[in-house]
């Protein structure tokens, strides 16, 4: 693998960045979609947070039955890219061919969703991927457990993992219930401004003539996001949701109208992990108002005969909140 | 100014420079050759010539493409065998793609991702394969007009050329001589970043590119720093066919700049004076690489280029061709669900030893069966031809636009595609290549001005080559035309009626002719014989609809539509 480029190194991208550290910091948020123009470090992003994360116990990673003992110690957060034209076997685990073959034995192979457990499953080009994958992964990321009953084998694993998707909506769209199980959706646009441009030239010339020396560059900013990421995972399961902050998080869905209870907990859910990643031991009102447009906007009711964006229809709902 | 380039470029020089640079880094990803010839043929030779060249045919198959199990040797072997695919075969080399800009998406899709990490990897039926794949792509695309390459490939391949109609002259492409680090100043980095802003470059990917090609190029001279030449060359191959639009006017900072740009050269600012020149050059020299005609086009907003009017990637990604699979999964083919034998054969390979098979029948178990799935809901591409003419009063307009909307959400559920063809004026318009974007449909309609003549028969005309491009890759084409059917326009741009009207009849007949199906919704006040005279011509449901709202109109033509 190449070195990976550094999460703190990527210029601008703040709501993206923001949406990942949050799903980092409590995976109960429910995956991060990343919508986005072309050569805009949508999946750089990605990559990066994965390379940064704190090491998680091993226990809790990859494949675990009830059957073995837990293994002890610590691993890296297990990141797993689902490359295109993956197919359900391999997604889903299978019988383990070679050793059917080989030794007569029946045994299970875990596919790609049992090594992802624990850590993060990437999609990039989620719209290309076939509907059948996607239903099935859907179905895992919802219930935290895979269950395969197939060629014989009956196997039920831990499969938790923080679904990451990345996707161009100019490229057609995606169907609004796999929307709608995205915990967050982030848009992300090429940075306008030309230092920023400058900058973004630089650290990719920087990067790519020396990865390793690029890296150590902005090693001491990567401890300090990780940093935040470990504390805000120690502090995230105390953090007191006041009355007040819970009416509003209420308030502001019936204003917008997003459909369903899901909206709701998952903007609480947004809200804590963000006052747990700024070490905040209660979730105030502005924490639930940053997080409202990532833990919202594809949630609301579609209108094809409404122009306005789903980001305005937020901002309104939170202005008049707001008066 | 300061004369790189004032005279037309030669363009073939300049397509064999970019082959010299791609042999240099292939991290340039690659180059897109439009037009059909010998100029393309001798870039073609002198790119593969002692390299390591892989053809990806337009039928080629997931399998071949990256890798799997290989069906043939597992089937003798009795046990599961893995094949490497063409894009790790092609690694150190070129990936030469013929008719690229009819290349399936996955296909697309998995270049992008080898492009991307350099490897390819491969999860599919019981095979994980991981290898490396670094190559230079050479994508040919035939020139047919509508039909571009696939937007997410172009932009990560440095170069593209036009050479239709250009002859190519005797060309010795030197060694690549040694080379080593190459370095580059920020005045230059500044020089990259404000051209491609200047010239609506979006995708960061521009401007690496160009950065890329320039120490490339002064590696190609030995050199081992950047000089100012280098960036404009590299902006002029690179940046100069992405541009979306015109430089702001002379002297006045580049739109979007960080705030606050001072018009004039700013002594508080890092020596600006210097950069501005640099700026300058590197943008004169992207421009001085567009013809003249693309520089109006670009001028007066329109879309150009190989790639800027790409189609909705997502609108083609369910199945290109009528009949064919867009998946398989296990089960019986019963109820219409035909066997994919390929497939089953696949899953019952491996075992075969373990089954006892101990002569040359294939043992087939009820678990091996596999069933192809269709898509075949997602055949269907709707072809909008809309009168925004003078005639059909603005209200009316607005009314259609509301009708083609609701249609448009209607698609997007049903996963067909759109497109939209607008007449007005001197001629027509396609604001919208077939796509399943409803976003990009919804902005298409949004900008569709009202005003003008009423070109009827360039409208069709452009419905009809819609329709039939559509046809070719397996579609069903359904032509919707919403106008009031009185022709003022003659194809040939003249107003008198009589040509025009004989002229939309013409077109009208020929679509008829094609067997495309459609619907004519008279959107006139007071719907005269000229409506339904064209519907007829064109074999289309014919709908009068004189005070029919956007509502009324959808229903219609919902009622008459292929379901």
């Amino acid at each position: 693998m190449r070195t990976p480029f550094p999460f703190s190194a990527i210029v601008g991208q703040d709501e993206m960045k923001l949406a990942l550290l949050i799903a980092a910091v409590d995976p109960r948020v429910g995956g991060v979609m990343v919508f986005g123009d072309r050569g805009t470090g949508k999946s750089t992003a990605v990559r990066a947070l994965a390379a940064l994360l704190p090491p998680i116990p091993a226990a809790r990673a990859g494949f675990q039955t009830a059957d073995a003992p837990p293994p002890k110690g610590k691993v890296p957060v297990p990141f797993v890219d689902l490359p295109l034209g993956a197919t359900e076997d391999r997604v889903v685990g299978a019988l383990d061919l070679e050793a059917a073959l080989g030794r007569g034995e029946k045994r299970f192979e875990p596919g790609l969703l049992a090594r992802a457990n624990g850590g993060f499953l990437y999609i990039d080009e989620i719209n290309l991927l076939e509907d059948h994958i996607v239903d099935l992964l859907l179905d895992v990321a919802a219930s935290g457990e895979n269950l395969v009953e197939r060629e014989g084998l009956s196997v039920r694993h831990a499969a938790r993992f923080v679904l990451i998707g990345s996707g161009n909506p100019e490229e057609g769209e995606l169907r609004p219930q796999l929307l709608d199980r995205f915990g967050l959706s982030v848009e992300v646009r090429t940075p306008k401004g030309i230092p920023e441009r400058v900058e973004i030239l630089k650290r990719c010339d920087a990067f790519e003539r020396d990865p390793g020396g690029f890296a150590e560059h902005w090693g001491v900013s990567e401890k300090k996001t990780l940093k935040r990421i470990a504390k805000g995972r120690d502090l995230v399961g105390a953090i007191e949701v006041p009355e007040p902050v819970l009416t509003r998080a209420a308030l502001l869905c019936g204003t917008v109208g997003a459909d369903g209870l899901r909206g709701e907990l998952t903007l609480m859910r947004a809200a804590r992990a963000l006052a747990a990643l700024e070490g905040h031991r209660t979730v105030e009102a502005t924490h639930l108002d940053r997080v409202a447009p990532m833990a919202l906007r594809h949630r609301l009711r579609r209108n094809p005969l409404d122009d306005s964006g789903s980001n305005a229809r937020i901002e309104r709902a939170l202005a008049e909140l707001a008066a | 100014m300061t004369g790189s380039g004032q005279n037309a470029p030669d363009l073939f020089a300049d397509a064999m420079l970019a082959v010299r640079l791609l042999r240099i880094d292939p991290g340039l990803g690659g180059i897109v050759l439009r037009g059909d010839g010998a100029a393309q043929d001798a870039v073609v030779a002198a790119l593969c010539e002692g390299a390591v060249v892989r053809r990806v045919p337009r039928n080629v198959d997931l399998d071949r493409l990256v890798g799997g199990l290989d069906l043939g040797a597992t089937l003798a072997a009795g046990r599961p065998i893995a094949q490497r695919g063409l894009l790790a075969e092609a690694n150190g080399g070129m990936l030469v793609m013929p008719g690229a800009e009819r290349a399936d998406d996955m296909v697309v899709s998995q270049l992008c991702a080898a492009i991307d990490s350099g490897m390819v990897v491969v999860e599919r039926d019981g095979v994980a394969l991981r290898d490396a794949a670094r190559f230079a792509v050479v994508a040919l695309d035939d020139g047919i007009e509508d039909e571009r390459i696939a937007t997410g490939l172009a932009e990560r391949l440095a170069f593209r050329f036009d050479l239709s109609g250009i002859a190519p002259h005797a060309f010795r492409i030197p060694d690549v001589p040694p080379h080593g680090e190459v370095a580059v100043d920020d005045e230059q980095l500044h020089a990259i970043a404000a051209t491609a802003a200047a010239l609506g470059v979006e995708s960061a990917r521009g401007a690496l590119l160009t950065l890329r090609a320039a120490k490339a190029i002064a590696a190609l001279g030995g050199w081992d720093a950047v000089s100012d030449l280098d960036i404009a060359t590299a902006a002029r191959l690179v940046l100069g066919p992405r541009a979306t639009r015109m430089p702001a006017p002379e002297s006045e900072a580049p739109p979007d700049s960080e705030p606050p740009p001072p018009p004039e050269d700013n002594p508080g600012d890092q020596g600006d004076g210097e950069v501005r020149r640099l700026d300058d050059m590197v943008l004169e020299a992207a421009l001085a690489s567009l013809p003249r005609d693309v520089l109006a086009a670009i001028a007066a907003g329109q879309g150009r280029g190989p790639i800027s009017r790409a189609r909705g990637k997502g609108a083609k990604r369910k199945s290109p061709t009528r009949g064919r699979a867009i998946g398989v999964r296990a089960g019986l083919p019963r109820g219409g669900l035909r066997l994919s034998l390929i497939d089953t054969l696949r899953a019952a390979a491996p075992w075969q030893r373990l089954r006892g098979r101990d002569d040359s029948r294939i043992r087939v178990r009820r678990d091996d069966l596999r069933i192809r799935r269709f898509e075949t809901r997602a055949e269907a591409t709707t072809i909008f031809a809309v009168d925004a003419s003078g005639s059909s009063a603005v209200a009316r307009l607005a009314e259609a636009k509301g009708a083609v909307e609701l249609l448009l959400a209607e698609a997007y559920v049903k996963r067909a595609q759109v497109a939209l063809v607008a007449f007005r004026g001197e001629g027509a318009e396609i604001l919208l290549p077939p796509t399943r974007s409803l976003a990009r449909a919804k902005r298409a309609l949004a900008e569709l001005p009202g005003g003008g003549g009423t070109p009827i028969a360039a409208g069709l005309a452009a419905a009809h080559d819609l329709a039939i491009a559509a046809a070719a890759k397996g579609r069903t084409p359904f032509v919707v035309v919403l106008s009031d059917g009185r022709a003022n326009i003659a194809l040939d741009g003249g107003t008198d009626r009589a040509a025009a009207a004989g002229d939309a009849e013409a077109a009208a007949k020929a679509i008829g002719e094609s067997g495309i199906a459609g619907a004519f919704v008279d959107i006139s006040p007071r719907p005269r014989a000229e409506g339904e005279r064209l519907a007829a011509a064109m074999g289309a449901r014919y709908l009068a609809l004189p005070r029919a709202d956007a509502g009324t109109m959808h229903a219609a033509v919902r009622a008459v539509a292929p379901k």
